[in-house]
């Protein structure tokens, strides 16, 4: 390897890196920025600093609800489908049956859907069940991508496991359920952690859903509150920039701590590994 | 040894087990996305108003979709749609191809790097779409500052109210957070390829560009093609960036199929022809996945199955 090329490299992962952070770096400076300096020159480094927004924002805005909302949502249907999921996946990654297959390829169909093909049923029928502007109500239309999602990705983490294990157990004797529960479920522990991520993260960043499903801010989540923020006057860039930030922070550090996992639960799903 | 009938039932009970397990996944799939999609086909050939309750829901065959190929704003959309989808997908697998390669040769700083590469993918559509529309704002955003500043332009200019110059952000956007993701696929594709081909290229005195050309490539051929169908099929539905980053204008001439069919549905309230759009959209991505399906079929599904 030459020291020309090694640098072109070197400088390409640079770019990327500062291309990735800057957003970041200038939406955290300005967030801290009082609103009046943010229409002045801007300055690349930051002075004067506030917590206006934040306050204003936690304080005046009651953003702690679309956090509540989001949670919940995300959080009810990430272990529904982790659970349901894992069920599944087992199945499709270790036992035989006529059949399979197929319902792989209608998994994987499903999992590219394009949300707006189902908009209107769902809005209908949420409507006459009374579930607009409720959690099952955004919980259940997330269910469209979350399941064949966790389906996918686990049955990917699943065929990595050893059989070994599996196959001594069935030798003594163990059901195949216990086996799952006693010896995959065990082993399998970071793979569904890894899973149960990134379904979260899926979820948490939803917006079509629960754009069409919710009415008030009393059930917004995240996404929509931020994206229906309304100022009087003007856009309020402060607080918007703020809120963004406090969308952000626990993507961002669930994914710094967990990246290992992630990649590989992304690419065994994408490439053959 | 068990018996070939014993051998059968452990199939057969196998079986069973398996069906069980499978059950819950697939009713709830059943449930929440087959059986809406199959009601969507059925108010896109109704007349269903929800301003004019009165008309009540009459059968009304093709009409809705005869509709949607008389109107120039669907059109439109789709035309938007296919430019979005054309210009984001080349820069995103391109730029990728060359991060990924980089990528490859670092040798440190790969906690960082997977880092720079996965918080974008991973931040809310809604987030990235704020931060970019910030960056471009006419007033605050720092694009203009720059641009002035380096003497460019005299006036600042207002991205959001021009026709063409609106695409800007949009594709910006979309290149930034979604690239990074393409170069994490491409670079597991990159780390598969055997080594030693390599070599055994270098022995046989290819160049660098050669050893590109006939190992890399095609050896990364599958990976490509994986990040080319999810980068399509996602772009063709690509609905919250352009939501919050131009809302479709200015007018509609930022307006993708899907913010057309959302607003055909939930603002129009025109559920029978919304429904027809949605048909539309779901028809062009499966057609789509199925002509991907076809080109890497045994890359995909054959690998788990």
């Amino acid at each position: 390897m030459t020291r020309r090329k090694w640098s072109a490299a070197g400088v390409a992962v640079g770019v990327l890196i500062l291309a990735s952070a800057f957003p970041f770096y200038w939406a955290i400076v300005s967030s801290f920025t009082p609103e009046a300096r943010l229409f002045q020159k801007p300055s690349l480094l930051p002075s004067g600093l506030v917590l206006d927004h934040y306050r204003t924002l936690f304080e005046q805005r009651g953003f702690w609800v679309p956090i509540r909302n989001s949670l919940i949502v995300a959080g009810s249907t990430t272990v529904f489908c982790v659970v349901v999921g894992s069920f599944c996946a087992y199945a499709l990654a270790r036992l035989r049956f006529r059949g399979k297959a197929p319902l792989l390829a209608l998994i994987l169909t499903v999992s590219m859907f394009p949300q707006i093909a189902i908009v209107s049923p769902l809005y209908l029928v949420l409507r006459a069940l009374r579930l607009t502007n409720t959690y099952p109500g955004l919980i259940l239309p997330d269910l469209t991508f979350a399941t064949p999602l966790t389906v996918w990705l686990l049955v990917g983490f699943f065929r990595q496991l050893p059989v070994e294990l599996e196959e001594a157990a069935m030798v003594d004797g163990a059901s195949r359920l216990r086996i799952f529960w006693e010896v995959v479920v065990p082993v399998a522990l970071p793979g569904l952690a890894a899973t149960a991520i990134l379904t979260f993260l899926y979820c948490w960043n939803e917006f079509l859903f629960a754009l069409s499903f919710t009415l008030g801010p009393e059930r917004q989540t995240v996404p929509v509150a931020i994206a229906l923020f309304r100022g009087r006057y003007q856009v309020p860039w402060g607080q918007i920039l703020a809120a963004a930030i406090v969308a952000t922070a626990p993507v961002a550090a669930l994914v710094l701590v967990f990246q290992r996992k992630i990649v590989q639960g992304l690419t065994a799903g994408a490439v053959k590994g | 040894m068990p018996s070939a009938d014993a051998g059968d039932a452990l199939e057969r009970r196998e079986a069973r087990l398996a069906w069980w397990l499978v059950t819950p996944a697939l009713a709830t799939i059943l449930l929440v996305a087959l059986f809406p999609l199959l009601w969507t086909l059925w108010e896109s050939v109704h007349l269903h108003d929800l301003r004019m309750p009165w008309l009540g829901r009459p059968f009304i065959g093709a009409v809705n979709y005869a509709e949607a190929l008389r109107d120039p704003r669907f059109w439109a959309a789709l035309g938007h749609t296919a430019f979005f989808t054309a210009v984001s997908v080349t820069l995103e697998l391109g730029l990728g191809l060359v991060l990924a390669l980089a990528m490859n040769r670092a040798t440190r700083g790969r906690t960082v790097i997977r880092a720079a590469v996965l918080v974008p993918w991973a931040i809310p559509t809604v987030v990235s779409a704020l931060l970019w529309r910030f960056i471009f704002d006419d007033q605050a955003g720092i694009v203009n500052a720059v641009l002035s500043g380096v003497g460019l332009i005299r006036q600042p200019i207002v991205w959001f109210i021009h026709p063409d110059l609106a695409w800007v952000p949009v594709i910006v956007s979309d290149v930034w957070k979604t690239t990074p993701f393409v170069a994490l696929l491409l670079l597991a594709g990159l780390q598969n390829i055997d080594s030693s081909l390599y070599e055994a290229a270098r022995i046989d005195g290819a160049s660098s560009w050669q050893q590109f050309r006939h190992v890399t490539l095609p050896l990364l051929k599958p990976a490509m093609l994986v990040a080319l169908v999810f980068r399509t099929l996602d772009s063709v539905r690509v609905f919250d960036l352009v939501y919050v980053l131009t809302g479709g204008g200015p007018g509609t001439s930022t307006e993708p199929i899907a913010l057309y069919t959302f607003n055909s549905l939930l603002q129009n309230l025109r559920f029978g022809y919304g429904s027809a759009l949605s048909v539309i959209t779901f028809v062009v991505s499966f057609a789509l996945a199925l002509g991907y399906l076809r080109l890497l079929g045994r890359d995909l599904t054959e690998a788990r199955a």
